[in-house]
């Protein structure tokens, strides 16, 4: 199926062209009608009938526990998975800022309509359109839903619910629950999960991770999971099946994302046949704690609120970087957001703020403790905000920020100014889905941080909380239905070949990762990936970085499977075999990161090609030639990818260059 | 700094257990104690010895999975999570004790892993509002006053760690148990359940093997989240006024 003109496409030699791919099950008409034209082509399923219909979700973050309580109510048998001891862990709950929802409470011009644009345009128009309006039309519901939960969401004196805006746009409607929204969020679906669990309609399987998926005739019938504390390797088959699962960060090894996120149940799938849209955008936070030594695990994100009170600067002076910085008189310091784009200053997008504080540093002028040869930091300054408001001003606003920071680093930014660098914080690609949120294999449907489609090359503030909860509350439920109502499918027997096939390659993978036996760690291999991508396919990408950035990592996997150390057995708690099936699904992933931002010879979102930009440095888009989703098909076991192409095509919104100047 | 470490090691569920002790040096001020056992386990695994099994996932203070016991504090020497204790806490030639959580209701996994599914049973047994996706009102047609909103936020903050068991002589788990009942029980919304869920969520609790609260207050002392002591009075009266119902 794959043709041979891939030598004029930007790194042809690396993969080779299949046929276009498109979304054929968003319904025609105004974009206004979609989703209520969809929800009643669905078929429905008897009430009856649904018990006897099973579905697999893996992961309980705010996608999958949604999804699970949701597709419980409706009486479905739900098996839901994740790898911690609770449901209630899921990294969602580290989610700070809070959830978008185009309510127009505050009467400031707010629509559904508003609401789509906005995350159309901040994508950089790399998302799909009708996907995205359905995402900001079911917005509202998400609210009501979770206030009737008992989410404690912040609320004014007259007790009704309150807003904040957001990074990007120019209305409130950001609702929020103090600096922990994603734990309030993930609570109140937990506990709709748990009431399921109670009824009977949902199965809990903790600490238990998916390793394989398993496919039979052609559509996803099950999956194979490890208890990952008896060790034991077991199949779970269902009608459909479900991945929630989460984003792919920690290939970059530091990033904001917990410890135990991985790409696995995708990569997996991907292997299987699954297509992975866009795997190389990602998105930077610009407002992170810096990295202060080797040792570090990960990193910790500081909310981007404190941008609109502290003033980021570097000394104009390298000379003046290892200087107290209250010693650093205001003519030698050089605020350079506020330099070069006067109208936004401090508030300037995340990928533009970042790619600006990596400049600095990369110039010498960064600031904080030398990391390798780098001082990878620069100053967030509150000393204007502490003289224009008192104290308790300031410690209502931001203090528990402080604190944290305070905890983390030592020092009191009410004192010194803080230290902040970019880092890693969330992936727009993913599986790739249709309108259905269905993968190209029939049955196996991806949900949350764990597809691609609606948040384009860079995510807005506050819409991945709305995007996992609009669709495990709202859109899974009403088009698995749709699905399940041409089931129950044939059953499948455990003994059968695609099954027994699935759970031997569980077990030999197993087996051959216990008897290397080699000379090095497994977090060594993670973190030597994790420079390589930060190097070459983090915040700025040329051609000649990728290319060698893909050569480290084909020998760094070869030298993975030869030299990896692993000790223990596999039928116990064993952290250290958890932890290298991930990291080899990881450098295999890397690697399609790497050849996929080859390919997209342009700069958009989270992805800036040096070779891509303005006369003034800013990023610089080619919708005429990529204007469109790479969908990447696994070329098998050492084969190289192929990538199909969806064309965006924008009915309702025309492309614009974003501009901040 | 150089430090010395006395860690229980234990197989698994079956294995009766012990402290052995290990040396880490070059410890800095910044590294947070977890990352100080990733230094140990790095150790471990180029001797050739079977790395130290324990539980963290966001390294934030806000998932609940890392807890410790560290010379005999949940948590260790500050009021915090253990992924946030940084090892500036320490000094130069301590020694330290790591322990898993001890308690019935939370037995040894392995090394120091805990299983604490008790908590999400005793969730089960009442702790949420009965509501259908789709059947949810406006949400504002349901004002929430500031001072009771405010309440059931501070109450809901519970990230379910299980350290105010783990300090508790008793082993009680009225602190988690008090925070949700609280949360609930502040709001409107979660009136129409209310007896009934205390009376299910506290039979669940005591069969799980918890042990009743008789007032110490290490719990909330040892709280990453500071819940107060005042939760359970909350419990504690809910309870007599649904059993008198
Ligand atoms: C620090 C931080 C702050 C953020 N703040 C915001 C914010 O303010 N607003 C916003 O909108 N977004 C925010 N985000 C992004 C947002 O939190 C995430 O994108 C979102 O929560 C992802 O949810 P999810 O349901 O897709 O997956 P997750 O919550 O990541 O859940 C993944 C689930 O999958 C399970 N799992 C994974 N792999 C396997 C496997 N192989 N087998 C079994 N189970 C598996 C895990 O156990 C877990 O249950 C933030 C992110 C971070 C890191
Ligand atoms: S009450 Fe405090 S100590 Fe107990 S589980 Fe909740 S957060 Fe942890
Ligand atoms: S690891 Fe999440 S609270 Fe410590």
């Amino acid at each position: 199926m794959t043709d041979t003109q891939t030598q004029d496409l930007p790194g042809g030699d690396m993969f080779t062209v299949g046929e276009p791919i498109a979304d054929t099950k968003a319904p025609g008409g105004p974009i206004e009608q979609m989703w209520t034209t969809a929800k009643f082509d669905n078929k429905l399923v008897n009430p009856a009938n649904r018990r006897k219909l099973s579905v697999i979700i893996v992961g309980t973050g705010l996608a999958g526990a949604s999804a699970a309580a949701t597709l419980g109510e409706a009486g479905y048998h739900v098996k839901s998975f994740c790898y911690q001891d609770s449901p209630r862990r899921a990294h969602s709950i580290a989610a700070q800022g809070g959830i978008n929802a185009a309510k127009n409470y505050n009467d400031d011009g707010d629509s559904t309509y508003r609401l789509f644009y906005d995350t159309v345009k901040g994508g950089d128009y790399r998302s799909r359109e009708t996907n995205v309006y359905r995402l900001a039309e079911v917005s509202t519901n998400i609210i009501d839903q979770c206030v009737a939960q008992g989410v404690p969401f912040a609320r004014d004196y007259g007790g009704l619910l309150d807003n904040r805006s957001f990074g990007g746009v120019q209305v409130a409607r950001t609702f929020y629950a103090r600096g922990q929204t994603g734990q309030q969020l993930l609570i109140g679906a937990y506990q709709a999960m748990e009431r399921q669990v109670a009824a009977g309609t949902v199965e809990q399987f903790t600490r238990h991770e998916m390793l394989e998926l398993i496919v039979v005739k052609g559509k996803a019938r099950g999956i194979i999971a490890r208890d990952m504390v008896t060790g034991e390797i077991e199949t779970h088959l269902a009608d459909a099946v479900v991945l929630a699962s989460g984003g792919y960060g920690n290939v970059f090894f530091l990033s904001t994302n917990a410890m135990g996120c991985n790409v696995t149940a995708t990569w997996r799938a991907h292997r299987k046949g699954a297509y992975f849209g866009n795997p190389c955008y990602t998105q930077i936070h610009p407002t992170c704690i810096p990295v202060s030594g080797d040792h570090q695990s990960k990193l910790t994100l500081m909310s981007e609120s404190l941008r609109n009170d502290g003033r980021i600067w570097v000394p104009k002076r390298r000379e003046d970087c290892d200087k107290d910085p209250r010693d650093i008189a205001e003519e030698d310091r050089d605020y350079y957001l506020e330099r070069i784009y006067p109208a936004f200053g401090n508030l300037v997008p995340r990928d533009i703020a970042s790619r600006q504080a990596k400049y600095m540093c990369d110039e010498g002028r960064g600031v904080g403790p030398m990391v390798g040869d780098f001082r990878r930091g620069v100053y967030l300054d509150f000393s204007d905000a502490l003289s224009r408001m008192t104290r308790e001003q300031i410690d209502a606003k931001y203090g528990n920020l402080f604190d944290m920071y305070q905890r983390i680093t030592g020092e009191d930014p009410r004192v010194v100014p803080m230290r902040i660098y970019p880092a890693v914080h969330y992936t727009m690609g993913g599986l790739w889905v249709d309108y259905d949120l269905e993968t190209n294999i029939p049955g196996l449907y991806a949900a949350g941080e764990a597809n691609f489609s609606d948040h384009g090359a860079n995510r807005l503030g506050a819409s991945s909380l709305m995007q996992c909860l609009a669709d495990g509350y709202f859109v899974l439920p009403n088009t698995i239905r749709n699905y399940l109502a041409s089931g129950p499918y044939e059953p499948v027997s455990e003994d059968a070949p695609e099954v027994v096939e699935a759970r031997q390659s569980v077990e030999s993978r197993i087996s051959t990762l216990l008897s290397i036996n080699g000379e090095r760690s497994v977090d060594s291999f993670h973190k030597e990936l994790g420079n390589i991508m930060w190097e070459y396919c983090g915040m700025e990408r040329t051609e000649e970085g990728l290319r060698k950035a893909i050569d480290l990592i084909r020998a760094l996997k070869d030298e993975f499977w030869r030299n990896v150390r692993v000790l223990g057995s596999a039928d116990t708690l064993n952290q250290s075999l958890e932890k290298a099936g991930r990291v080899a699904d990881f450098l295999e992933l890397g690697e399609l990161m790497c050849i996929d931002a080859l390919h997209r010879r342009e700069s958009c979102g989270g992805h800036f090609r040096a070779e891509s930009q303005t006369e003034d440095g800013e990023a610089l888009r080619h919708d005429e030639e990529f204007a469109y989703v790479a969908a990447w098909e696994f070329g098998g076991e050492g084969g190289a990818p192929v990538l199909h192409k969806e064309d965006l095509v924008y009915n309702f919104i025309e492309l614009k260059q974003r501009s901040y100047k | 700094m150089n430090l010395t470490l006395k860690i229980w090691r234990q197989e698994g569920p079956n294995d009766s257990g012990r402290l052995v002790t290990y040396k880490v040096s070059d410890i800095t001020d910044d590294m947070s104690f977890l990352e100080m056992l990733d230094v140990l386990n790095e150790q471990l695994t180029a001797q050739g010895e079977e790395p130290v099994a324990f539980d963290s996932d966001c390294r934030e203070g806000i998932c609940g999975m890392c807890g410790l016991m560290i010379s005999g504090q949940a948590h260790g020497p500050e009021v915090t999570t253990t992924c946030q204790l940084h090892m500036r806490s320490f000094k130069d030639g301590d020694t330290i004790t790591v322990e898993p959580w001890r308690a019935e209701a939370f037995p040894v996994v392995r090394d120091l892993v805990v299983d604490r599914s008790a908590f999400d049973r005793i969730i089960q047994s009442g702790g949420f509002i009965s509501v259908n996706t789709g059947a949810a009102p406006e949400a504002n047609n349901l004002p929430v006053a500031k001072p009771k909103a405010d309440r059931a936020f501070d109450a809901a903050t519970c990230i379910g760690c299980g350290a105010c068991v783990a300090a508790c002589p008793n082993a009680s788990g009225m602190l988690f148990l008090g925070a949700k009942i609280t949360h609930l029980s502040e709001l409107p919304q979660g009136q129409s359940q209310r007896d009934a869920r205390v009376v299910s969520m506290v039979n669940q609790h005591d069969h799980e093997g918890f042990g009743g609260c008789t007032n110490i207050g290490e719990c909330s002392a040892a709280c990453p989240k500071e819940i107060p002591l005042d939760v359970i009075s909350t419990l504690n009266s809910d309870f007599r006024k649904a059993k008198q119902a």
